[in-house]
């Protein structure tokens, strides 16, 4: 990978994570308030279906966690396995394309 | 504070093992003078490195109870509490034999790094006026004071773990570079600093600020390189 190539990873994973620092404490504040609020599951899904604020805010958390996790798992596969080059970066892609649709399908089955 | 120091010191390559020395304990004395005096006195097998003895020349660096360190201005009443000292190589580097490692690496990534001065002017020119106040001229006021002793290279965890990764010194020499206004070769020094094997590998654990001698703060060095590589590449100019 060229090195203008890993700079933009590294780019793309410092603003990953401030966005995911701004979403995870938005998830975490609403779960515990939903919880300590004595919410059935069944409450949060009216609440959360057919949502179009609720299903762009967790597009946009699975996106953040798409394209951070893989950029730090090609990281540390470097650095901790020495598991470097073409098939570390394709392996880490995969990773993040399964969260990708792993996400998206956890967003449909809540809010649509 | 006892007479006698109980001193282990490293012998022979990568695959040597620790001898164990008892030296007699002075006042104001160095773990240079400790090394000099069972190489002088006990055993003058021992291979070891220095030259000015006042920490200019970043010689004689060696790890010591399990830290690196310039030896010639480390008081040994710092680093033995307990009357027992452990002298060994530096750290991430190929020991050549005792206490001498082999510093090729260290500097070869000085030039991987472009750490050379590419002149934009001639000796015909007239000489550069470089304002001492001016913001880039400030920013490596102490980046420039290193002596190249392979202290925060040594301290480094990235470079443990990424044989590949430039370390502390040679991008803290190259951000003294991209600061100079005398300097012709931004670009490509940036486009070499940059990626896996460059700043951004940097973890920021500060080992090397805090083992620094000198007291610099490569680490800010690198923050600078992470901020001048990455506006680059928003320009596409890496």
């Amino acid at each position: 990978m060229s090195n203008a190539a890993a700079t933009r990873l590294w780019l793309a994973q410092r603003a990953s994570a401030a966005v995911l620092a701004l979403c995870v404490a938005v998830h975490l504040a609403t779960m515990i308030l939903a919880v300590r609020g004595g919410l059935s599951a069944t409450e949060i899904l009216n609440r959360t279906r057919g949502s179009s604020a609720w299903a762009a805010f967790y597009a946009v958390f699975v996106l953040s966690v798409s394209i951070h996790v893989p950029i730090g798992l090609r990281t540390v596969a470097g650095e901790w396995l020495a598991w470097r080059g073409r098939a570390a970066d394709l392996t880490c892609l995969a990773v993040g394309i399964a969260l990708l649709v792993l996400g998206a399908l956890a967003i449909a089955a809540v809010t649509r | 504070m006892t007479a006698q120091l109980q001193v282990r010191v490293w012998r022979g390559g990568a695959d040597g093992h620790y001898q164990t020395y008892d030296v007699p304990r002075r006042d104001a004395q160095t773990v240079l003078d400790v090394v000099s005096f069972i190489q002088r006195r006990l055993d003058p097998t021992l291979a070891y490195r220095f030259a000015c003895r006042v920490g200019m020349c970043g010689s004689c660096a060696m790890s010591v109870n399990g830290r690196p360190c310039w030896t010639c201005r480390t008081h040994v009443s710092k680093v033995a509490p307990s009357d027992r000292l452990e002298i060994a190589p530096l750290a991430n580097l190929p020991i050549v034999r005792d206490l001498v490692t082999d510093m090729r690496e260290f500097f070869d990534k000085w030039a991987r790094a472009r750490g050379r001065f590419e002149p934009t002017r001639t000796r015909s020119d007239d000489l550069a006026r470089i304002e001492p106040a001016s913001p880039p001229r400030r920013a490596v006021d102490r980046a420039i004071e290193c002596i190249g002793c392979g202290v925060c290279y040594a301290a480094c965890d990235v470079v443990a773990w990424n044989a590949d990764y430039l370390g502390p010194a040679a991008l803290n020499r190259a951000w003294t570079l991209i600061n100079d206004a005398r300097d012709g070769a931004r670009r490509e020094r940036l486009s070499a600093v940059a990626g896996d094997a460059g700043c951004h590998a940097c973890h920021t654990h500060q080992t090397c600020t805090a083992r620094c001698p000198m007291h610099l703060a490569p680490t800010a060095s690198i923050a600078g390189l992470k901020r001048a590589t990455t506006i680059a590449a928003l320009r596409g100019e890496l």
